[in-house]
This record gives C-alpha cells, sequence and structure tokens, in this order.
C-alpha cells in the first residue's frame, strides 16, 4: 500500500552532477521497460525515491499491524481469530519482504527501522485511526486493503526489478485479504440489526480515510512526473481514487450499506461514481502528525522495540559466543 | 446462547482438555502480535499461535462431535466459563517476558512433540488424524524455543537472569501435564488415549539436554507442583483472558460471525 511517499519532496542535497550520458542510457533502459537490478547504476535522486517508497511501504505494514492487531485477542470465532492472526502475519511478513528490497539499495533495515522511530519517516495516514469495533477489521480488509491494491498492482510493474518482485507477491496477499473483509463484511451486513450498524459505522469512518490514501489530488502532486518518468508510478493520484471509487461503490451498495457522502452519484456518460470534495486539511494534519493515533503508534512500536532490546543483545552475545568457541577447540579435543 | 456446562463422560473430558490447552497458549502467542523484540519473532510467534488455533479447532470440532449435543468449535470455546475449562495451567500463564514466554512454550512443547507422536497410534482415527498434523508443528515449536532458551541462557547476564526467573515462576506448572486421573485411565487401557507419565523420561531428557546447553541449571528434582487445570481449578490469570477473548459472542449471542 502506502505510496503516499511520492508525494514528498525529495529534501536530499542536490547530487553531484552525473554522467549525461548515464543518465541517457538509464532512461532508455526505463522506456523499453527494462528491469533495474541492484547493481546496475542507477541516479542517485531515483535510489533516494524509492529507498523513501519501499521503507514507507514497508513501515505502513509494520505499524498497520496494529490496529489489526487490536482485535486478535478478541476475534468473535475461532475461524476469523486465526484468519485475523495470519492477515497480521502477513502484513508483518511484507515488512519484512520488503525492508529486504530497500536493503538492496544500500540502506540497513535498522536504519530504516530508526528513522521510523524518530519520527523521521512517514507511513500511511491510513493507520492513525483507531480500530473500534469488530467491523473496522472487515472495512479495513474491504476498504485499506482494496486501495492498496490499486496502488500496489502497477507497482508489480515497477521499473526497480526487486521491488516489483516483491509487490507481485505482497499483491496476491492482500487480493485475499481483501476478499476476506469484503467477506467479513457481508456477513455482518446479513446478520442482526446491531452487526449491520457495527457495518455501516465502520464503512462511514473509514471510507474518506481511504480516499486520502492515494495521496493529494494530481493538481498538487508535484513529483509524479519524475516518478512516472522513472517507472516507479504508473498512474495519478486521482486516476487510481477514481478507479477504486468505481469499484467500490457498487459492493457497498451490494452490502446493502450507505457511503457517507451525499455528493456521491452516477455518472452514466462517463461511466464513472463521482464523490465530494475531499477535507485535505485533514489528510494534511493527520500526515503532519495530528491524527487519533499517530502518538499512540509510534509510542507502541519505541516500547516493543526498547522492550525487545535485551532480546537482540542476547541473541547477538551468544552468536558470538558460538563463534569463540568455534575457533578455539577445546583442549581435550588436542 | 448463554453459558454452557457439557456433561463430561471420558471422551468428551479427553477432547476438551487438549483442545482447551491449545486455544489458551495459541491465544496467549497471539497476545504477542505487534510487540515482539524482532519481526523475524513476530513471524515465528504468529506461526506457532496458528499452530495451535489450528490444533484447538480440530479437537473442539472432535469434542462436539463426541458430544453429541450440536454444538460447534465455537460454543465450546466461547460459551464455556473458566471453571469448564480444562487446560493445562502451564499455558494460561501470562506471557511476561519474551524469556517467560519462549521458556513456556520450550516445556510445553517438548511435551506435546512426544505427546502427539504417541497419539497419532490412538484408537480413536480422528485424534490419530489430528495428532499426526500436531506432531509436525510441535516438531518446529521444540526447535525454536530450544534454539531461543539455549541463546538467551547462553546470551548476556540480564537475559540469563530472565531466562532464571522464568524457570522460577513457570516450573512449579510442568507436574500437571504428567498427571493421569480415573477418567483417562480408562480410555488409556483402550487405547484411545496415551499414558504421559510414560513420556517423562523422554521430556527430563530433552530439557537436560537445552538447560545444558543454555548453561542453565535444572531445579531440584520434587520440588511442589501445582495442579487442578484439568479439573477446572485454574489460577487468576485465566479469567482474564476469557473475559477478553469471550466478550463479542457473549455480548451478542444472536450473532453469527
Amino acid at each position: 500500500m502506502y505510496t503516499q511517499a511520492l508525494n514528498q519532496r525529495d529534501a536530499a542535497p542536490a547530487a553531484t552532477p552525473e554522467d549525461a550520458a548515464a543518465l541517457a542510457r538509464f532512461q532508455a533502459r526505463i522506456d523499453a521497460d527494462e528491469r533495474i537490478e541492484p547493481n546496475d547504476w542507477m541516479p542517485a535522486a531515483y535510489r533516494r525515491t524509492l529507498v523513501r517508497q519501499i521503507s514507507q511501504h514497508a513501515h505502513s505494514e509494520i505499524i498497520g499491524m496494529q490496529p489489526e492487531g487490536n482485535w486478535i485477542t478478541r476475534a468473535p470465532s475461532l475461524r476469523r481469530k486465526a484468519a485475523l492472526l495470519a492477515k497480521v502475519q502477513d502484513e508483518g511478513g511484507h515488512g519484512l519482504y520488503l525492508y529486504a528490497a530497500a536493503e538492496t539499495l544500500g540502506v540497513s533495515r535498522e536504519e530504516l527501522s530508526a528513522q521510523l522511530l524518530s519520527g523521521a519517516a512517514k507511513y500511511s495516514s491510513i493507520f492513525n485511526y483507531p480500530t473500534l469495533s469488530w467491523a473496522d477489521i472487515g472495512a479495513i480488509g474491504w476498504l485499506v486493503d482494496g486501495a492498496a491494491i490499486m496502488n500496489q498492482i502497477p507497482l508489480c510493474r515497477c521499473s526497480y526489478g526487486p521491488y516489483a518482485r516483491a509487490m507481485i507477491r505482497v499483491c496476491k496477499e492482500e487480493s485475499f485479504h481483501q476478499r476476506q473483509g469484503y467477506e467479513l463484511m457481508l456477513a455482518l451486513s446479513r446478520g442482526t440489526a446491531e452487526q449491520k450498524a457495527m457495518a455501516q459505522d465502520a464503512l462511514n469512518r473509514w471510507w474518506w480515510p481511504c480516499l486520502m490514501m492515494f495521496g493529494p489530488p494530481d493538481s498538487e502532486s508535484q513529483h509524479s512526473d519524475q516518478s512516472m518518468r522513472w517507472g516507479i508510478k504508473r498512474f495519478s493520484n486521482d486516476a487510481l481514487r477514481q478507479k477504486f471509487v468505481d469499484a467500490t461503490v457498487p459492493q457497498g451498495h451490494f452490502l446493502g450499506l450507505s457511503f457517507p457522502d451525499p455528493a456521491l452519484r452516477y455518472d452514466a456518460e462517463a461511466g464513472h461514481w463521482r464523490f465530494g470534495a475531499i477535507d485535505w486539511a485533514e489528510f494534511r494534519r493527520v500526515l503532519a502528525g495530528d491524527g487519533p493515533c499517530n502518538r499512540q503508534r509510534l509510542e507502541t512500536r519505541r516500547r516493543a522495540e526498547a522492550e525487545g532490546a535485551w532480546v537482540r543483545e542476547a541473541a547477538l552475545a551468544h552468536a558470538a559466543k558460538r563463534r569463540a568457541r568455534a575457533a578455539t577447540p577445546p583442549l581435550a579435543a588436542e | 446462547m448463554t453459558t454452557i456446562t457439557l456433561a463430561e463422560p471420558p471422551r468428551v473430558l479427553h477432547a476438551l482438555r487438549l483442545a482447551d490447552t491449545t486455544l489458551v497458549l495459541g491465544h496467549r502467542l497471539s497476545e504477542w502480535t505487534g510487540q515482539a523484540p524482532m519481526l523475524e519473532e513476530e513471524l515465528a510467534l504468529a506461526n506457532m499461535g496458528l499452530d495451535l488455533i489450528g490444533q484447538a479447532r480440530a479437537l473442539y470440532t472432535h469434542a462436539a462431535a463426541l458430544d453429541g449435543q450440536g454444538r460447534t468449535e465455537d460454543d465450546l470455546a466461547y460459551f464455556r466459563d473458566a471453571p469448564q475449562y480444562r487446560n493445562l495451567l502451564l499455558a494460561e500463564q501470562p506471557n511476561g517476558d519474551f524469556a517467560q514466554t519462549m521458556l513456556r512454550q520450550f516445556l510445553y512443547a517438548a511435551f506435546a512433540l512426544p505427546f502427539w507422536n504417541a497419539m497419532a497410534a490412538s484408537a480413536d482415527a480422528v485424534l490419530a488424524a489430528i495428532a499426526a498434523k500436531a506432531e509436525k508443528e510441535m516438531a518446529y515449536h521444540q526447535r525454536h524455543s530450544a534454539a531461543w532458551v539455549v541463546r538467551l541462557g547462553d546470551g548476556t547476564a540480564e537475559s540469563h537472569a530472565r531466562l532464571r526467573a522464568a524457570l522460577d515462576a513457570l516450573w512449579p506448572f510442568t507436574g500437571e501435564m504428567f498427571e493421569v486421573d480415573e477418567a483417562e485411565r480408562g480410555l488409556i487401557a483402550q487405547g484411545i488415549a496415551i499414558d504421559p507419565a510414560a513420556l517423562r523420561p523422554a521430556w527430563e531428557a530433552s530439557i537436560a539436554r537445552v538447560f545444558a546447553e543454555a548453561t542453565l541449571p535444572l531445579p531440584a528434582a520434587g520440588r511442589w507442583m501445582q495442579s487442578g487445570g484439568h479439573h477446572g481449578r485454574h489460577g487468576e490469570h485465566l479469567g482474564h483472558l476469557l473475559a477478553v477473548m469471550q466478550s463479542l459472542p457473549r455480548a451478542y449471542p444472536d450473532a453469527r460471525w
């Protein structure tokens, strides 16, 4: 999910002048739809953009474990409990996979993790909203993972090989999660009046933040052009957002739920669902740190990191002891 | 649906004991989500939790079939109170720190691996099939948790101290695994259950081997052991675990999820 990074300005200092011929060869490879691999030459800004995007994606997976993890111990059936635990485990796996893809660009997982913990790195704004009822688990699967898939399917053809290959696997799993989430919503919307109310409330709360997941409108997204030229981004924010709305609105109606948007209407001529104005002030505020759960999410991550320090130290100390013992055969063996 | 209390003829009771132990331990592991000391362990803890919850589902389904009242796995998991739970006390012990969780997993897995290995020959074909799958899973749990017991025991002074504290806390709950009561004696005679007391030498050998590598002293023999989980006499922790786990189905008893 979670390519909001593309909408941030590349803040690194101006790169040293690069060989114009090398740049031209690089662009020609991208234009020929070739994959760039870790040992290939690449412009410094391309590398930085990818590190930022892939690590933000990884951080989003890791932080995203929290809102869903919030309901694992309260899942209302054993089948749902196993499915949710497996899903959250998948998110952790995606994080691991994506950190590994970022490492091929010359940064370590520790550095990236430190950036997340210090607040320097961003993650998707969507995970700063709370999961308040069991229906939120369905809504996240259906809507958040649905939005993620819209963003990520094009990334399977991203110009950077390790990222593109990671996304193929990630997308398969996300697509499964999305269907699982929808099936959960279906069970609720076909259930008791209380369950249906739960489902409606979840849709009301998650709908607008999900539309924000695609990032600011094209008119304000200044960095898309370069990312498109580099084959990192394939479709504009607004195009993906519209695609998501078009796919999702009929699904919601099938559930018998309504969308919290009085302006939502079908434009038969264009074949699109038209939606109301997104509150971009909220988006910017949450991204800047003032969402319902921003502090809580980071605090939880920092605490887990701090409380696990002694475990990681012990593992390193033990490995060092083993190496030392292997290097020094016991006297009895001589 | 309100709170249920099952009639517990020996076969139902036996299946419930196994189901409750695996569910409660699996639930405990799932409580780690998002809190693990490293991402790899996040995945490993979830893996082990999923294995145990999977075992529990098959065992509850079997218990419900033996009970013959048309109940489901979820009825048994979500609508029995703590005094009706038949799990080992070891399983319900809180996660504590990573040392306590991994040691708890090791103490259980070192028992469960030979247990399911023997149960694969059960005269109850369903239990035998569950055992064949569980045995493979527990081999991984034992390997993984033993590796951590060794790392933590023979790691830093802090990790060693934490592991010793965990051992002190958990050891009194290990004796219960080998207890046999009248209900199970009959099943052992029929070849449906196995005699857990017979597994003690294998369990002690695993413990001795791993503790030696972990530079962890073996607790003195003959220490007083806690007991009662198999009969519904639990510690204070289980009630809280169930209060959380059962909250939704209890609040909306007519709902299907």
